[in-house]
């Protein structure tokens, strides 16, 4: 019921925590406990339900390790450089980018505060629904759609700068 | 539709998002305004872009192994305190065994962690389950099993599933709306789980008879991001355990225990 969606877990986590080490851990404990105490879950959307498990264990783990990552109002200043020393680059993954733009997105993606990183990658790269991402992150619909829209504003922007870096340099 | 109204949905509008309705009238909008037809193509460029270049990180094969290895163990060992269930997924059926489940996993943590003695159940254990109990029905939208703000209809339930009563009060004029009432485990005790709701967040109190004598006061402990508060009182022990900030959850709790005064 649960492995199926491992991947996607594991995205989830990793584009959460943003290393390899905590999202391990995390996916781990979050799917140990849906067998534990769901025996593999059978209800009619597993996968949202298993990203659910993922998405409050990776929460209760920013809070006890990482507690300044959390609860952060959308900040301009503060969020629109891309992550600063590129922890994101020295992974094998970002070495094959074909181009710059897939850098400046995933970078400015990286950027964002969680709670509007989950929102976005829920979204393009899981492909939930509304409704669906506002159970996942238990949160309104309406606060789902601001959200998403603060935060593809806030790529749009970062990926024109990074844009016109690139071509000034 | 105005630019306003359409900057507003057209995100809900590229996601498909909208009724019908909403849908034909933004497209209609789009259609004669340049802006805002720009604003859709750079949206759902980045919506090609995002789907296209970013990373989708796969788990490397080793915790792929060491995952399946943990599933696998926790499949075939199944905890002693309950019959296994079925294997077979039935939906309808899951649920009730997932109210037993933390039986089985507070005894399968007891077997790991002691395997000496089994001990009573201290302070620490007792607030670990309490809390743990409280996730576990927010996770599982396994929030109530009656459904009523109506404390006439929550009371009654509880009876014939308890042997003990329960007193229930909707405190909706204070703020804190009793959503329902579900039939929990706390240990291996069964215990009532009344829920109330303050704006988007869950209080569970968690009553159950005292195995102590004499009255407990008032002690909070946090964990997990979650406050709780325990007493007892004419041999019931009671937790409140929420996500509430304290002072809010400090509120809640004074007005239960007025009531008891």
């Amino acid at each position: 019921m649960v492995l199926p969606h491992l991947r996607a877990a594991y995205n989830l986590a990793r584009w959460l925590l943003r290393n390899d080490h905590d999202a391990e851990d995390v996916t781990q404990e979050a799917i140990v406990r849906a067998f534990r105490f769901f025996d593999g879950f059978s209800g009619d959307n597993p996968r949202a339900w298993l990203l659910s498990v993922v998405r409050n264990s990776a929460y209760t783990f920013l809070s006890q390790n990482r507690a300044r990552e959390l609860g952060t109002e959308f900040d301009e200043v503060l969020h629109s450089e891309p992550a600063a020393n590129g922890r994101a680059s020295e992974t094998p993954e970002v070495l094959v980018l074909r181009s710059a733009q897939q850098r400046f997105l995933n970078e400015a993606v990286e950027a964002l505060p969680v709670e509007f990183r989950e929102v976005f990658v829920l979204r393009e790269m899981e492909g939930l629904s509304y409704k669906e991402i506002a159970d996942v992150a238990r949160i309104p619909i309406g606060t789902v759609m601001s959200r998403l829209s603060r935060a593809r504003r806030q790529l749009q922007a970062a990926v024109v700068r990074g844009e016109q870096a690139g071509s000034a340099s | 539709m105005n630019c306003a109204e359409t900057k507003r949905l057209i995100d809900a509008y590229v996601d498909n998002e909208l009724d019908l309705r909403g849908a034909i009238e933004v497209e209609e909008h789009v259609a004669r305004c340049p802006g805002c037809s720009a604003e859709e193509r750079a949206l759902r460029e980045l919506q090609a872009s995002a789907r296209a270049n970013l990373i989708r990180y796969a788990p490397s094969p080793e915790f792929d192994a060491r995952l399946r290895e943990a599933v696998h163990a926790e499949v075939k060992e199944p905890a002693p305190a309950v019959e296994a269930p079925p294997r077979v997924a039935r939906p309808r059926r899951a649920w009730k065994w997932a109210a037993l489940a933390p039986v089985a996993a507070a005894a399968a943590l007891l077997i790991v962690a002691s395997p000496r003695l089994w001990p009573p159940p201290s302070e620490a254990s007792v607030r670990d389950a309490v809390i743990a109990a409280h996730v576990r029905s927010l996770l599982a939208n396994h929030l109530t099993d009656v459904a009523s703000s109506d404390q006439h209809t929550v009371k009654p339930w509880f009876q014939g599933k308890l042997d003990y009563s329960v007193s229930v009060t909707d405190w909706a004029a204070e703020g804190y709306p009793l959503v329902g009432g579900r039939l929990d485990y706390v240990e291996d005790t069964p215990a009532a789980a009344l829920v109330y709701r303050r704006a988007q967040h869950v209080v569970n109190l968690f009553v159950w008879p005292s195995k102590r004598a004499g009255d407990e006061p008032l002690q909070h402990v946090s964990r997990r991001g979650y406050g709780a508060y325990s007493w007892t009182k004419d041999g019931m022990h009671y937790w409140a355990v929420s996500d509430l900030n304290d002072t809010e959850l400090q509120k809640f709790v004074e007005l239960v225990r007025g009531r008891r005064e």
